[in-house]
């Protein structure tokens, strides 16, 4: 990046995407309620966000339902990579893998709509116990998590030689044993991949909760959602605010601990691997 | 290795909540309130058609503003040296953990008739701008929510396009046009189709945004659908008319995108 | 990685966060006077009650207001489950959907008429209610529940003209709900986001009553409402507190008590009731048919009807009570303010909504998604041809590349 007009074009690009979240923090400091006033410097929203009692229960009710939905779906989708990966049949394999591709490209706001009919019908029609709350969330949420584990783990298998786990298994291996000690190191990566794109997508999905969420089981974003329709409240901005800084902390470090890395293999002296 | 069986749950697990929820979906735009086989819904959706193509119109300009802005962008980013590359990333990465409504929120502060924009604009003298309310505010929400979609593909279809594969281009006396058009445009288009596929979809199938930034009156099919179910006009069996319609569409869109890309090595994706 | 440093922090923030609530404002009501009995009967039994309610529709704590769900939740040992709605609309489509039931909702008179046709309501029990001898006689027994079984006023009010009085000229313009068709004011005007009001004043601009009686007065009201789209500039709900105390826009139709709110954030703004007349309107508390715990939602309806209560409701509202009590303990300064409690001869010009036939609720529906849609005359044989175009192009494309292949492999 040495030419001047790739750096200018570069920085437009980042002004863009960087403006409305330097509005969003700035509002954060507004000593008015209203987004359209300007009343002064304060710090009063971070204050009252400690106290709000509504945005905290959402707060709680996105961490659980994300660190639940991804757990159960990094297990389903890594066990479902397995099996799809030593499927012999063709036509199976590319079905199921039609499935999988289907909450991808499926709009989310047809996936939120057809799981709340789903639960609707289930809860009202055979009397299953699945009134929308914090369950039918973990469900929807696992259901569009899966395939991301899926699509995050089939590539390192496929990477695996087969010999390997063969060879485990002549020197003494049980299966069980060839299986941790061989097949678990080496999609782990693909594994732990998975599981970060599912908790990501989970924190961060409004649609689909949105149809399948009830009132006490609210998480942030449909909290905010219910918000937008009439005005923020800015303890929204201050939280907004805080991960914002704490997200942009951690990558500043693990940026800074790379680079160091980087050149100390570039020395030649300290590599680690 | 004998792991057929693992994927047992699973199976059963998207049966239930993807295929079965789909099947309703239909079964729902088939028929009346009392159960009833009807093709009424279906038909009713043609009434919608200027919400459809408003939103197939705009969701196509936001695709191609994307693609413009995002594909230089992408390329710059590609031939930086790693650590730029990576704080790059970052840097587009990182708006996308502050959720999507609080950023169009901050739009329509910037907007607005006496927003912060505008407020530049006249004490730097110059007219007033109307931009809130209007289709192209909209244009500019999906663009700036699906920006990093289109980028963060492109970049990394590009980082395996090699430099000397552009060196050699080079020597061989093509100029920065034909470099262009033989080698690097051919070998980043599943870039390009999955960055159009990542934009689009969620651009044509958006609800909300329409609210925030177009005023109410720019209604989209996300719009539609949610005023049939949670919204103002209570009917499922239309919203689900409508879904389905909009499944229809995506799908041929995507088997459209598909026959500019040899698809042989992504198994099973659809047609 | 990254993302998962990342989100250990914020873990770690959170559970530092969620350590100790307090609420805002004050929780304590004074108790004199009130059935303590009554109210602490089901104490520490960890139960809880669903209350779906209009947003900004009960003191909230802020601004040092009483905080009525947590004094509730203090006096009782009930948790309340508080959240909102935007249209009555969207309430109704909620309850229909199912799948998650409440306890206590507030929709509008003509909903709650609709409602108990439908058989979506459950009638109360008025011996849990007895503060229901506060509501002032003139609301009982309303058009809407004319026996009433299903319903215990909360507030009511009227629909006028919210406007700024350095945009607008009120001499020349205001009075008339045709000020909102006046291209004069193009693109300052903001319309209400739901059919019911937004028709109210199409048939009120028009000289109609306000409830339609006839499909032909329906169609003249879609034209005359498509007409105004031009001059329009947003259709919103609440997100006309900003709008108007920002100064967005020059006027718009909205609830008088709403009116009160904003003028705290922009004394600029002024309200008007145009002659023809307008809506009246009454908000009440009602127990859907689902409800899980219907004694306790009948305490928390008794308990809105606490003078202190409903005093605090009211001053944070700002809109009428139909609360006695409440009203005596209002400063005269209200009580006297002709934007919540006008005088009778200008009620005598409103009317409020009623349950209208359903073939014409539907259409009503079906109109206001096609003013809110329509633009341009799409033929509707467009998008069955624009989807057969796309089958071929796709067969063509296929057949094209097909080609190719071959001739790549000759």
């Amino acid at each position: 990046m040495k030419k001047w007009y790739a750096k200018t074009y570069v920085s437009l690009v980042m002004i863009f995407l960087y403006v409305p979240i330097a509005v969003l923090i700035l509002f954060s400091f507004n000593a008015s309620k209203s987004r359209a006033v300007w009343a002064g410097f304060s710090l009063k929203w971070y204050r009252e966000l400690f106290h709000n009692e509504l945005i905290l229960t959402s707060l709680y009710n996105t961490m659980v339902v994300a660190l639940v939905a991804s757990v159960v779906a990094t297990i389903l989708g890594t066990a479902a990579a397995l099996g799809i990966y030593s499927m012999k049949r063709k036509w199976f394999r590319s079905a199921i893998m039609n499935v999988t591709y289907m909450p991808i490209t499926n709009p989310e706001i047809v996936m939120g709509v057809s799981l709340l009919l789903l639960f609707v019908f289930m809860s009202e029609k055979m009397h299953l116990p699945l009134e929308l709350g914090l369950g039918t969330l973990i469900i929807a949420h696992v259901t569009f998590c899966t395939p991301y584990v899926i699509l995050n783990v089939l590539p390192k298998l496929r990477q695996i030689d087969k010999f390997i786990y063969e060879a485990a298994m002549d020197l003494g291996c049980s299966p069980t044993q060839a299986f941790l000690k061989v097949i678990i190191p080496e999609i782990a990566p693909g594994v732990f991949a998975g599981f970060i794109m599912a908790l990501t997508y989970s924190v961060d999905d409004f649609i689909i909760s949105y149809f399948v969420s009830s009132a006490s089981s609210a998480t942030l974003p449909v909290t905010i959602g219910a918000m937008v329709r009439k005005r923020i409240s800015p303890e929204i901005n201050a939280l907004s605010a805080i991960v914002f800084v704490v997200v942009l902390a951690v990558l500043l470090i693990y940026n800074f601990i790379s680079i160091r890395h980087e050149k100390q293999i570039q020395k030649g002296g300290g590599s680690f691997r | 290795m004998k792991f057929r069986y693992a994927s047992a749950p699973y199976v059963v697990w998207s049966v239930i909540f993807v295929v079965v929820p789909l099947f309703l979906v239909v079964g729902f735009a088939f028929t009346d309130s009392s159960g009833q086989f009807t093709l009424d819904n279906i038909s009713k959706v043609t009434t919608y058609t200027a919400v459809f193509m408003r939103s197939i119109w705009l969701s196509v300009i936001a695709t191609v503003i994307c693609l413009l802005v995002g594909y230089p962008l992408a390329f710059i980013m590609s031939r930086c040296l790693p650590s730029g590359q990576r704080t790059l990333t970052m840097l587009i990465m990182l708006p996308m953990w502050i959720n999507f409504l609080l950023r169009t929120y901050a739009w329509m502060t910037i907007l607005e008739h006496n927003g912060i924009l505008n407020t530049i604009l006249t004490t730097l003298g110059f007219q007033p701008l109307n931009m809130i309310n209007t289709q192209g505010a909209v244009v500019l929400g999906m663009i700036y929510n699906y920006l990093p979609f289109m980028i963060l593909p492109l970049y990394s279809i590009m980082t395996k396009i090699s430099g000397s594969v552009i060196e050699a281009a080079q020597d061989l006396g093509a100029n920065p046009f034909l470099v262009f058009a033989r080698v690097i445009l051919p070998l980043s288009m599943p870039g390009v189709t999955t960055g159009i596929t990542m934009v689009f979809v969620p651009s044509v199938s958006t609800f909300i945004i329409s609210r925030m930034l177009g005023g109410g009156s720019n209604m989209m099919i996300g719009d539609l659908i949610d005023a049939q179910f949670l919204g103002n006009a209570y009917n499922p069996n239309l919203g689900a008319a409508i879904s389905l319609v909009l499944m229809v569409i995506i799908l041929l869109f995507m088997s459209i995108l598909n026959q500019f890309e040899d698809s042989e090595e992504k198994e099973g994706m659809m047609i | 990685m990254k993302r998962f440093c990342a989100f250990v922090c914020l873990l770690l923030i959170v559970t530092m966060v969620a350590a100790p609530t307090v609420a805002f404002g004050y929780t304590e009501v004074d108790t004199e006077g009130m059935d303590l009995d009554y109210y602490t009967q089901y104490k520490d039994q960890g139960l809880t009650l669903n209350v779906y309610n209009w947003g900004e529709y009960i003191s909230d704590g802020e601004d040092d207001s009483l905080d009525v769900n947590k004094a509730f939740e203090e006096l009782t040992g009930i948790d309340v489950v508080y959240s909102t709605y935007d249209t009555n609309e969207s309430l109704y489509a909620k309850l229909k959907t199912g799948g998650t039931s409440y306890d206590v909702i507030i929709p509008s008179d003509y909903m709650i008429a609709r409602m108990i046709e439908e058989d979506m309501l459950l009638p109360l029990d008025f011996n849990n209610i007895p503060n229901f001898k506060y509501i002032n006689e003139i609301y009982c027994n309303p058009a809407y529940d004319p026996e009433n079984l299903y319903s215990v006023p909360y507030t009511w009010g009227t629909v006028g003209i919210i406007y700024n009085t350095t945009m607008v000229d009120p001499e020349e313009d205001m009075g008339t709900w045709k000020v909102l068709w006046s291209e004069k004011y193009a693109d300052k005007i903001l319309m209400f986001g739901n059919s019911k009001d937004a028709f109210g004043i199409a048939f009120k601009a028009l000289g109609y009553p306000i409830n339609a009686e006839s499909m032909e007065q329906l169609e003249e009201a879609t034209e005359y409402l498509k007409e105004q789209k031009k001059v329009v500039q947003a259709y919103v709900m609440d997100e006309i507190f900003d709008k108007m105390a920002g100064g967005e826009a020059a006027m718009a139709p909205y609830y008088a008590g709403d009116y009160l709110t904003m003028k705290n954030d922009n004394p600029d703004l002024a309200f008007s009731l145009p002659r023809e007349g307008s809506n009246i309107f009454a908000d009440a508390m009602c127990i859907p048919k689902d409800a899980k715990n219907k004694e306790l939602a009948e305490m928390y309806i008794n308990f809105m009807l606490e003078p202190e209560v409903g005093l605090a409701n009211i001053e944070y509202i700002g809109y009428s009570t139909p609360n006695d009590a409440v009203y005596e303990l209002l400063p005269e300064e209200t009580k006297n303010d002709p934007v919540s409690y006008p005088s009778a001869e200008v009620l005598a010009t409103c009317e409020p909504f009623l349950h209208i036939s359903s073939e014409l609720a539907l259409a009503m529906d079906e109109k206001w998604t096609e003013i809110l849609t329509d633009d341009q005359g799409y033929s509707n044989l467009l998008m069955p041809m624009l989807l057969a175009a796309c089958v071929i192009a796709i067969i063509v494309l296929a057949v094209i590349r097909g080609m190719r292949k071959k001739r790549d492999q000759i």
